[in-house]
C-alpha cells in the first residue's frame, strides 16, 4: 500500500502538524514502507478474535467523587508560553 | 566507591567508611569527567548535594532505607518538581515539572540523592538514544556504537558508572534493549506494577517504568522502592509487592526454560546463538529443564506493535498544543498556525513519523484495517504466550539481533531501526514481565539473555538471574576506561 505526497499533507493537516515541504517526500516514502510492513497482518484469520485494548482486560477503577489535588493554577500558569490575570492567551479566535 | 553494589554502598555509609556527600562529590566528579557521553541532559549538582546532606543526618539517626544516601539519576521522562524534564525533546526544553512522578516521590522517601535526569529518545520512541533533541549518547564499550534506547542514556551512566543505578521506561524494549547493549541487568516489570504517574506517556498500554542497575540483587532492590499500587494512576494494580531480594537465593532445580523456535530459526547472527546457548547451559548446570516451544503469532509482534504504539502516541502527543505549556512557535497568525508550527518546529523527525502513522491508522476508513486488526494479533500473540507459561515457567531468548551497531547506521532507515525490537515488543504487548542480563561479548560488546516471566513474577525473574550472576562474571565486566 502506497501513499502519495498529497495523502501525507491530509494526515499532516488532522494531526496540526506541520512539516516541511521539503521533507513531504521523504516522509511519504516512509509511512508507505512502514505501511507495506502493516499488510503482513492480513495474512491472519482474525474474524472471531476479541481486540485487545489492554494487557490487564480489566475495567476502569472508580473513585470516590473527593478533592483530592490541592489548587495549584499559579505553578501550572507559571510555566505557560503566554498568560495574564489567570487566563491562557492565543490568538485572537472570533474577530 | 563507583564499583561497589548497592549493599556495599549502603555498608560503606553505615560503617563510615565514606559519606553520602563523598560518594555523591564522587560521582559528580566522574559525570563531569565523562561528560562526553553525552548521558546527562540535567546534572542536579546542588540537589544532590542537599539530599546528600539530608541522608547522612538521616543515616546517623538510624533511620535510613535501602537506598538512603545512594546517588541516582532518573530517566528524563519522569515528572521532577521545579527541575526541568524535557523528555528528549525541543518540545519540553523549557518544561520545569509543577510535580513529581509517583516514581520519584518513591526515592525521594526513600532518601535517595538525585544526580540528575538522563538522556534519552525523543518521547521515548526510538532504539538508538540518536533521536534525543539532545544529541545520541555514546555506548562506553564503544563510543563509535549506539547505548541502544530509548532508555541509552540509563544503560549508558550505568554501565560508565556515572550513577550507581537508574530508572528506564520500557514501551517496545527501552529498558531491555540498551540493558543488553550497555551490559547491564534491566528489568521490565509487568504492566501495572510500577506507577505511571508523572511519567510522560508514550503508548499507554504499553509503558512501564523499571530499574537499570549492575546486577540483578541490585535490581531487586530498586524495585522494591518503585513498585506498588498507585491511586493516581488508573492503570496501576492493587497487588501486594513481594521482598524482591528474599527469594534470591532459591535453588533453580526443576525450573522449566521454554525456548520459543521462531527466536531461534536462521535469522538469529549465529555468534548471538551461540552466546546464548552458552547461557543456556549454565541453567541446565543449575538444574533447569530446557523445553522447545513455538509461539507462531510472534512473527507478528512488529507490526501489531508500530500500529498500536504510533496509535497511542498520536492521542497522547496532542496535548503539545503551544498552549499551557511547552515549546510555543514564533508569532503565531491565528490558533490553528499556533498549533501546527509549534508541533511542527517542537517535535523531530521520528516522533512526526510516529504522530502521522498514527493519525492514519486512527482515520476514517483506515481504523478497522489498521488498529482493530492490530488490537486482535495483540489478543493472538498474548494467548501464545498465556499458553506456553502454562507449560513452563520462563521463556529465554535473545534480546537483540545483534550487539551494538554504530552510531548513525540505523538512523535514515526507520523499517531498519524497528526490526531491532523484534525480540522485545511482543512482550510489551502482552504486558508481561522480562528482564535483559548481560551473557557474554561479541567483538568486545555486550550481549543480553532475555527472561520473560508470567505476570507478576518479577521475584522469580530477579531470582533466576541472580542465580546465574553468582556463576558468571559478564556483568562484572566495566568499559576499558570506565574503571
Amino acid at each position: 500500500m502506497s501513499l502519495t505526497a498529497n495523502d501525507v499533507t491530509q494526515i499532516a493537516h488532522l494531526a496540526r502538524l506541520g512539516i516541511d515541504k521539503q521533507d513531504i517526500d521523504s516522509y511519504t516514502k516512509d509511512l508507505s514502507g512502514i505501511l507495506d510492513l502493516m499488510t503482513q497482518m492480513s495474512e491472519l484469520n482474525t474474524d472471531n478474535v476479541d481486540p485487545m485494548a489492554h494487557p490487564m482486560d480489566q475495567a476502569q477503577r472508580l473513585r470516590t467523587d473527593s478533592i483530592s489535588e490541592h489548587n495549584n493554577r499559579d505553578k501550572f500558569m507559571s510555566i505557560a508560553p503566554q498568560a495574564e490575570a489567570g487566563l491562557y492567551l492565543v490568538p485572537k479566535v472570533i474577530e | 566507591m563507583h564499583t561497589k553494589s548497592l549493599t556495599e554502598l549502603a555498608q560503606g555509609l553505615r560503617s563510615g567508611e565514606f559519606s553520602s556527600v563523598e560518594l555523591t562529590q564522587h560521582f559528580l566528579k566522574r559525570i563531569k569527567q565523562y561528560h562526553d557521553l553525552n548521558t546527562y541532559i540535567t546534572v542536579t549538582e546542588e540537589i544532590a548535594l542537599q539530599n546528600a546532606i539530608a541522608a547522612d543526618a538521616r543515616l546517623a539517626s538510624g533511620q535510613g532505607a535501602a537506598l538512603t544516601g545512594i546517588p541516582m539519576a532518573q530517566k528524563d521522562i519522569f515528572c521532577t518538581l521545579d527541575i526541568k524534564t524535557s523528555c528528549g525533546s525541543k518540545m519540553l526544553d523549557n518544561f520545569i515539572a509543577p510535580y513529581n512522578a509517583t516514581v520519584v516521590e518513591k526515592f525521594n522517601q526513600a532518601g535517595a540523592v538525585l544526580l540528575g535526569k538522563l538522556n534519552m529518545d525523543e518521547f521515548a520512541m526510538g532504539s538508538s538514544n540518536e533521536t534525543s533533541y539532545y544529541g545520541a549518547v555514546k555506548n562506553p564499550w564503544n563510543i563509535n556504537t549506539v547505548p541502544g534506547g530509548s532508555s541509552g542514556g540509563s544503560g549508558a551512566a550505568v554501565a560508565s558508572r556515572l550513577a550507581s543505578c537508574a530508572t528506564g521506561t520500557d514501551t517496545g524494549g527501552s529498558i531491555r534493549q540498551p540493558a543488553a547493549h550497555c551490559g547491564i541487568t534491566g528489568l521490565k516489570p509487568t504492566y501495572g506494577r510500577v506507577s505511571r504517574y508523572g511519567m510522560i506517556a508514550y503508548a499507554s498500554s504499553l509503558d512501564q517504568g523499571g530499574p537499570m542497575a549492575r546486577s540483578a540483587e541490585d535490581a531487586a532492590i530498586l524495585l522494591q522502592t518503585m513498585a506498588g499500587f498507585d491511586p493516581k494512576d488508573s492503570t496501576s494494580v492493587d497487588l501486594s509487592v513481594p521482598n524482591y531480594s528474599a527469594g534470591l537465593n532459591n535453588s533453580l532445580a526443576g525450573l522449566k526454560i521454554g525456548l520459543p523456535k521462531e527466536f531461534f530459526s536462521n535469522d538469529l547472527n549465529s555468534d548471538m546463538a551461540a552466546k546464548l546457548e552458552t547461557a543456556i547451559n549454565e541453567y541446565r548446570k543449575l538444574g533447569a529443564e530446557i523445553i522447545e516451544i513455538s509461539m507462531p503469532n510472534l512473527r507478528l509482534a512488529i507490526p501489531a506493535y508500530y500500529v498500536i504504539a504510533p496509535a497511542e502516541c498520536s492521542a497522547n502527543l496532542s496535548r503539545f498544543d503551544g498552549v499551557r505549556f511547552g515549546y510555543r512557535c514564533k508569532n503565531p497568525v491565528d490558533l490553528t498556525d499556533l498549533y501546527t508550527r509549534s508541533r511542527g518546529e517542537g517535535f523531530g523527525k521520528e516522533v512526526k513519523r510516529r504522530i502521522l502513522m498514527g493519525t492514519y491508522a486512527l482515520s476514517t476508513g483506515y481504523y478497522d484495517a489498521y488498529y482493530v486488526k492490530a488490537q486482535k494479533i495483540r489478543r493472538l500473540i498474548s494467548d501464545d504466550f498465556k499458553n506456553a507459561l502454562t507449560e513452563v515457567d520462563v521463556i529465554m531468548g535473545p534480546v537483540t539481533p545483534t550487539p551494538a551497531f554504530g552510531i548513525g547506521e540505523k538512523i535514515a532507515d526507520p523499517i531498519e531501526m524497528y526490526l531491532s525490537d523484534i525480540y522485545t515488543i511482543a512482550i510489551n504487548l502482552a504486558g508481561l514481565p522480562a528482564l535483559s542480563i548481560p551473557a557474554g561479548f561479541i567483538n568486545d560488546l555486550p550481549v543480553g539473555l532475555q527472561i520473560i516471566g508470567n505476570y507478576f513474577t518479577e521475584d522469580r525473574l530477579l531470582n533466576i538471574a541472580h542465580q546465574y550472576q553468582q556463576v558468571t562474571d559478564w556483568h562484572q565486566h566495566t568499559p576499558k576506561g570506565f574503571e
